[in-house]
């Protein structure tokens, strides 16, 4: 699996499909709704739910390498980013920054 | 941090550029920048090529499903699976396109019209999108979000080349904190963006359920933290806005 005519057919088929398919059916359910409507309410809650469920799997259950960091310096470095946020005028570059810093002094400090 | 969208342009193509504009200057910039240099990296360590992750980035644009798919594929996942692998870990995009349309679309609007800023659609265009558009006239919000998707979509493609170039360079720590950045970018930024009740709940609510369900192995964990979070939000804000509204 490097390059050539099968690797493009298996991105187009295993990577493209399966997620675009996601963002078309969101085009057919969602063009008919009102912006006021009580169901748009929902669907942004679920919305809103289901990015932070992938926040909590990210730091809970990693991908790749992010594994290789314990997991008490992944959940220090995102509550300390959070906390980042909060505190530093609500902006999300800093409470990004500062949970990076955690993350990589942390790891460091295990070295990873 | 952009201010607030307070002159604003005049016909589709200056909201376009505005859009591109917002995206530059957005914290999502620096984050798929950083995002995707360890996209790259991690593509050249599979024995991919260049065009093909670049072309990745593009067509998927969803990081996390890249991730899987790219390290599945290296691992000898079968298809079949690494394709509902794939699919379920990109969930998120239906709803976030659903409560998107609504506020952009105009009466006229055909869906393939539609089709084109929904493929642009990530959580961060997403956020960018949900934070400016309602500042903005009706007929100049689709083209804001084009701009917003196809500068950062630009620039995550960009960085996937460098990203695959400079692999051999790049200190051990930079995949784990390429990887990172995903999950704390995503949390800031929809706290900044949640000013409803019923968003902050469906924060808190997603950030405790998630787990529970990831580790007790669910099937679906993703959509039923989704469907569950956001269903309780919704109940919360009903039960609020009908306390508040009584005498």
């Amino acid at each position: 699996m490097t390059s050539g005519f099968e690797a493009y057919l298996v991105l187009i088929l295993v990577g493209f499909l399966p997620s675009e398919v996601w963002r078309w059916l969101g085009v057919a359910l969602g063009r008919g709704l009102d912006e006021q409507s009580e169901i748009i309410l929902w669907v942004r809650g679920v919305a809103t739910a289901l990015v932070a469920g992938v926040v909590a799997r990210i730091v809970m259950i990693p991908p790749g390498a992010l594994a290789a960091v314990p997991l008490s310096v992944r959940i220090a470095a995102i509550a300390c980013g959070f906390l980042g946020f909060l505190l530093i005028r609500r902006s999300a570059f800093a409470g990004v920054l500062v949970g990076e810093a955690v993350l990589i002094a942390g790891a460091t400090a295990f070295s990873v | 941090m952009p201010a607030a969208p307070s002159a604003s342009p005049g016909t589709s193509s200056s909201a376009f550029w505005f859009g591109m504009r917002t995206a530059a200057t957005s914290v999502f910039a620096f984050v798929i920048v950083f995002t995707y240099i360890g996209y790259g990296a991690l593509a050249h360590d599979y024995g991919l090529s260049v065009g093909w992750a670049a072309l990745s980035t593009a067509l998927q644009w969803a990081g996390p499903a890249q991730v899987i798919l790219v390290t599945g594929l290296g691992a000898g996942t079968s298809l079949v699976e690494l394709a509902v692998a794939v699919s379920l870990s990109s969930v998120r995009l239906l709803p976030i396109v659903v409560a998107l349309l609504p506020l952009v679309k105009r009466e006229d609007s055909r869906p393939w019209q539609l089709v084109i800023p929904a493929h642009f659609m990530a959580v961060s265009v997403w956020v960018e999108a949900m934070r400016h558009a309602p500042g903005l006239p009706r007929e100049q919000r689709i083209p804001f979000c084009n701009g917003v998707g196809l500068a950062l979509m630009l620039m995550g493609t960009v960085a996937t080349a460098a990203g695959y170039y400079l692999q051999s360079v790049l200190p051990a720590i930079f995949g784990a904190a390429a990887m990172f950045i995903t999950p704390i970018s995503f949390l800031t930024s929809t706290a900044r963006n949640a000013r409803l009740l019923l968003e902050k709940a469906a924060l808190a609510l997603g950030l405790a359920i998630g787990p529970v369900l990831a580790f007790s192995r669910v099937e679906f964990d993703l959509l039923w933290t989704g469907i569950i979070g956001g269903t309780l939000a919704y109940g919360v804000h009903r039960l609020w806005r009908k306390r508040s509204a009584a005498p």
